[in-house]
Formats: C-alpha cells, sequence, structure tokens
C-alpha cells in the first residue's frame, strides 16, 4: 500500500468512524483481547483439578447453569476440560511459535546480510519448506519424533518459521540500502554490529506482529495433529485429544462435547489474529489511517 | 517460445532438486525414528511373535541393513518407479496413492471448485460495495473461518446432517456391506456431500478476501475513474474492467492453494473415514508404515509443485509483462 493510494481514500477513514479514532479504537480492542487472553490463563490456573476427577453420578450431563459445557462419560467437567486445554494450547503455541520466531529472524538476517551463496541457500530452504502442505510435514516430524509435546513443539516450531523468515528477509534487503545503514558499513562497523544495533531496532515491530500471527497458526496445528493421533498423549486435556475422543459419542447425540471444546478453540485463535492484525496497524503508521 | 522453455527448463530443474532434497532428508530423517517398524508391524500381536520371528520380519524387509545402503537401495528403487510395498495395506506404495489418490482427486476438485466459484462470488459482491453489510458478513465470514479448525467444522456438519437430521450417511465412500460393483452413483455422491461441503467452506475464505481487496483496487484505479468519467455504468465497469482485471488472481490464487486443500482433505477424510490419501497419510505415519509415508511425501511435493507451476504458467500466458523476465 502507498501514500498515493491511500491519499485517494478519504472515505476509507470515515468508513470507519473518524480517522482520530480508529487508533484509539485499536488500543480499546488490543486490550480487550489481551484481557480475554488472560482469563483464559487465569480461569484456567484457578479451576484447580476437581473438574478433571472422574465422577460417575455426574455423567453425561447436558449443558446446564452449574455445568455450561456439560460433562463427559466419565463425569468429568468440559469446561474445565476446555479451560485446561486452551490454557495448554497456549503454552505449546508460545513455545512453539518463539522457537519459530528466533529461526525466522535469524534466517532472514542471514540470507540479507551474509553473501549471496548463503542467501540463495536459505531462499531455497524457505521455498523447500513451503513446497510441502504443512500437515504432511507436521506428520512426517512428528512421527519422527515419536510423538508426544516434545514432537508437537519441534514439529510446529520446525514448519512455520519460513513465511516469517520470508518477511524478515525482503525488510533487510531494503534496510540495506537505507543511508544510515551504508555509512555505517562505510564507517568500518562490523556486520554483527550493523545487524544487532541498526537492523534488529527496525525489524521489532514487524517480527513481533509476525510473531503474535504466528501463534494462531501453531495452535491450530497442534489441535490438528494432536486430533489426529501424532501430538500430545490422550492423558493430556487438550482440545485436540477432547475432539477425537467426542467423535465416538457423537452418534449417541452428546453434541456438546464437540462443539463448546472447539468453539473456544475458534474464539482463542479468532483473539490472536485480530490481536496480531490490530497491533500490525498501531505499528505500521501508513495502515493505520485506513 | 524460446522464453517458455527456459522457463519450464528452470522449473524442471528446480522440481529435480525439490525431489532429491525431500526425498533424501525425509528418508534420513525418519531413520532417527524412536519408533521400531517391526514392532509396529506386528502391532497387537506383540505377545505371539517369538525373537526368531521377529528377526526374520526385519530380515525380510531389509531392516538390518546399515542406513546409507537402505537408502541407496530405496532411492534406486524409486528411481526405476518402485516405491516399495506398503506395510499395511501389502501393496505395492505406488497402487495405494493411486486408489487413494483417485478418491481424494474427487473431494478435492469439487470442494476447489465449488470454493472457487463461491469464493469469488462473495468477493465480488463484497468488494463491489465496501462498507455495505454484505461485505462486513462476507468479511466476517472469511476471517472467522481462517480461524475455524477444519475438523471441527467436519465434526459439527457430520452431527448435523448426518446422526441429527440423518439426511447424509456417518462416513465412508461407500454404504458399509455392499460390494464395490454394486455400489450405485448416487450412494457414492451421498458419501461426498459433507466432505466436498466442509473443504468447501473453509476453502471460500482465502478466495473471497482475495478478490475484495483486488475489487476494492480496481475500483479506485484510474482507467475505472476515466470509465465512470466517459458515463459507463457501474455494471459494464465491473464486466468490461473489473472482473477481467480480477479473474485471472482469482484463478492463479486458488492453483497456489493445492497445499491447503489437501491438508484440509487429510482432516475431513478422518472425520468422515473417506478412504482417500489423506487417510492413508494418517494411517501410514501411526502405523509406522515407512515406505508408504515416504512416497506420500514425495507424491504430495509433486502435486503442490504442479499447483504452483500452473499457477505461474497462468500468469506468464495471459499477463505478457510477465514474460519479460518477471518470472521468479
Amino acid at each position: 500500500m502507498n501514500a498515493e493510494a491511500l491519499l485517494e481514500r478519504p472515505w476509507a477513514g470515515r468508513l470507519l468512524g473518524g480517522e482520530a479514532n480508529r487508533r484509539k479504537r485499536t488500543l480499546i480492542l488490543v486490550s480487550l483481547l489481551a484481557a480475554f487472553l488472560a482469563f483464559i490463563v487465569v480461569g484456567g490456573a484457578l479451576l484447580g483439578q476437581s473438574g478433571l476427577s472422574t465422577n460417575v453420578e455426574l455423567r453425561n450431563l447436558a449443558p446446564s447453569l452449574r455445568y455450561p459445557f456439560g460433562t463427559d462419560w466419565l463425569g468429568r467437567n468440559m469446561l474445565t476440560r476446555t479451560l485446561k486445554g486452551l490454557t495448554l494450547s497456549m503454552g505449546i503455541g508460545l513455545l512453539a511459535s518463539s522457537i519459530s520466531a528466533c529461526i525466522a529472524v535469524l534466517m532472514g538476517l542471514a540470507a540479507a546480510t551474509m553473501p549471496r551463496a548463503v542467501d540463495a541457500f536459505i531462499s531455497w530452504l524457505i521455498d523447500l519448506f513451503l513446497s510441502m502442505p504443512h500437515l504432511v510435514m507436521l506428520i512426517l516430524v512428528a512421527f519422527i519424533l515419536g510423538g508426544g509435546a516434545k514432537g508437537v513443539i519441534i514439529a510446529v516450531a520446525v514448519t512455520h518459521w519460513p513465511s516469517l523468515a520470508r518477511v524478515v528477509r525482503a525488510e533487510v534487503l531494503q534496510l540495506r540500502q537505507a543511508d544510515y545503514v551504508r555509512f555505517a558499513k562505510h564507517a568500518g562497523r562490523s556486520r554483527l554490529w550493523i545487524a544487532t544495533r541498526h537492523m534488529l531496532p527496525h525489524l521489532a515491530p514487524q517480527v513481533i506482529v509476525g510473531y503474535i500471527l504466528l501463534f494462531p497458526h501453531a495452535i491450530l496445528h497442534e489441535a490438528s495433529i494432536t486430533f489426529l493421533g501424532f501430538g500430545l498423549s490422550p492423558h493430556k486435556p487438550a482440545i485436540g485429544v477432547i475432539l477425537s475422543e467426542s467423535m465416538r459419542y457423537l452418534s449417541t447425540g452428546r453434541w456438546w462435547l464437540a462443539f463448546f471444546p472447539g468453539l473456544s478453540l475458534l474464539a482463542l485463535v479468532f483473539a490472536f489474529y485480530s490481536l496480531g492484525s490490530n497491533l500490525r496497524l498501531l505499528a505500521d503508521p501508513w495502515s493505520a489511517h485506513e | 517460445m524460446r522464453d517458455l522453455a527456459v522457463f519450464l527448463a528452470g522449473k524442471a530443474a528446480r522440481l529435480l532438486l525439490l525431489l532429491v532434497a525431500v526425498s533424501s532428508l525425509s528418508f534420513i530423517l525418519v531413520n532417527f525414528s524412536p519408533i521400531d517398524p517391526v514392532q509396529a508391524y506386528v502391532g497387537a500381536d506383540m505377545m505371539r511373535v517369538s525373537p526368531e520371528q521377529r528377526e526374520q520380519i526385519a530380515e525380510y524387509w531389509g531392516l538390518n541393513d546399515p542406513p546409507l545402503q537402505r537408502f541407496f537401495r530405496w532411492a534406486s528403487a524409486v528411481l526405476h518407479g518402485d516405491f516399495g510395498t506398503s506395510m499395511i495395506y501389502r501393496r505395492s506404495v505406488l497402487s495405494v496413492i493411486g486408489d487413494r489418490f483417485a478418491a481424494s482427486l474427487v473431494l478435492m476438485g469439487l470442494a476447489w471448485l465449488l470454493s472457487g466459484t463461491m469464493g469469488f462470488l462473495l468477493g465480488t459482491l463484497a468488494g463491489r460495495r465496501r462498507g455495505s453489510w454484505l461485505d462486513r458478513l462476507v468479511k466476517g465470514y472469511s476471517l472467522t473461518l481462517a480461524s475455524t479448525p477444519v475438523f471441527w467444522l467436519a465434526l459439527l456438519l457430520l452431527y448435523v446432517f448426518a446422526v441429527w437430521l440423518k439426511w447424509a450417511p456417518v462416513g465412508m465412500m461407500v454404504p458399509a456391506g455392499v460390494e464395490a460393483s454394486q455400489v450405485s452413483w448416487t450412494q457414492r455422491l451421498d458419501h461426498l456431500v459433507l466432505p466436498t461441503v466442509t473443504l468447501s467452506i473453509i476453502g471460500v475464505s482465502n478466495v473471497a478476501l482475495h478478490t475484495r481487496e483486488k475489487l476494492i483496487d480496481v475500483l479506485n484505479s484510474d482507467y475505472v475513474a476515466f470509465a465512470r468519467a466517459r458515463g459507463e455504468s457501474e455494471r459494464s465497469i465491473l464486466r468490461r474492467h473489473a472482473l477481467r482485471n480480477i479473474a485471472l488472481p482469482a484463478v492463479t490464487l486458488q492453483f497456489a492453494q493445492f497445499s491447503e486443500l489437501f491438508g484440509g482433505s487429510v482432516l475431513a477424510e478422518q472425520v468422515f473415514s473417506y478412504p482417500g490419501l489423506g487417510q492413508a497419510t494418517v494411517q501410514a505415519g501411526l502405523r509406522s508404515d515407512v515406505p508408504l509415508l515416504l512416497g506420500i511425501v514425495i507424491f504430495i511435493t509433486l502435486f503442490v509443485f504442479m499447483g504452483n507451476l500452473t499457477a505461474d504458467l497462468l500468469y506468464r500466458l495471459i499477463d505478457p509483462r510477465m514474460r519479460l523476465g518477471g518470472a521468479a
């Protein structure tokens, strides 16, 4: 999006309720989303283990005020299981996307600052990783690592860096032409100095936004491969486990076993998406006017 | 014409390098797996299988040879078009992939067409009147679907249409207990509907958002402003200027999406027990069928590459600007 295109669209600002309000509204939305995510973590921690224990008298209850998400065939509270599952998903997503973002930044920086051969190799590596469906690669990596939490985290981490690495590489390639970077080079600064002092601070907003936008992918993919049976063990309270168990009970009419946990996962992923895209609006002054 | 030949030769070289890298990397990594293939092969019969028999199984599948030797044996077999024998289906990997892919192709093809048309239509409707309730509806729908777990949507549809309304069968490709030759076309179609609908609903999101953006850009362009100034009606602007410019990117985007299409298909096939390649991938992974898994990985890489290549070619053939050295 370039400046001219934006100047030609004064209506874009009007549409969103005034240009002056936009930033404020984004900030409010971001805090609301952050509060929602914090609520899940705190809620999951406060609920304790009591809802997870087997209780024969409370088996297969439909959703009610006391059990908003119902109970399963062992009498476990589905709300507790869902919240625990979401917390677990967020933990795994956090770890996996952190590793992924680190790989992406390192690769992107290396591609753009090192000699041409390195750049060519890393670009090829990015293409290689993008040439296979994520899910197939996740299955392959999780299979190689023998499943479990470690397998999931590594599988998600090694499959999600290419898109962010591409962004970082493109950005650094542009930065290299900037006057202050060229000046620093002529002034005899080392590549490492330029990379850490000049480039990283400039990249930070984009990387942070890209990092937050990695989250929803990581969470969805963790749930997917757990659902398929390659991820977390069936004893963990993960959303993927809950949903794959629910498949066995769907034909008996217990819709709540799948409906609410999946809906919560959707809400969590959606919250991260909007958090990321709203932060991008704040970080990118040009699109912020839109 | 010469340009095209150079372009295709470059692509072929890339493909070759890609396949070599994917196959050797996968093979090497699979050998690090802590899963014992003999154990996986034996499965539930583990108590009844003596150590001698295990040794025989390992010998039969050539599992005792050093990894490098196994790699070269496998690689040379692959070059001869033989991907080995699937451990779970006891058939050649290629024939398993062929059968399964045919089933998946019907599913993915239908979903590809449906989601493409629907997405393009919705995107056009939304982009035409930016900010209207329809636009907001389409945008909200697409953004929500981007965060929807495919398998959850599949479960919901399964519950509503198969369990609750009883309109569709619960799963499988054909009714259980009916011989293959007896299965009618309508029955096949019945079993295809829900997985196709699932994949189509999910697939709409990308095309719709993309088309919407493009249309908004086009409608704000100078040439459309000129057409308006000339007094052309909105309808004729849409037909003569806008649609021509946004149709190609949408088609290209659809071709570049084979990778996500297959990813969704893996999950949908799992929920609906549809016997396609996606389900075979999951089975191969869960039951440690290494030859089949490697075969599928290579095959799918090829499939995705072909989609991307088609997208590139379409651009080159239709947009002359791409031919002037712009092709990456």
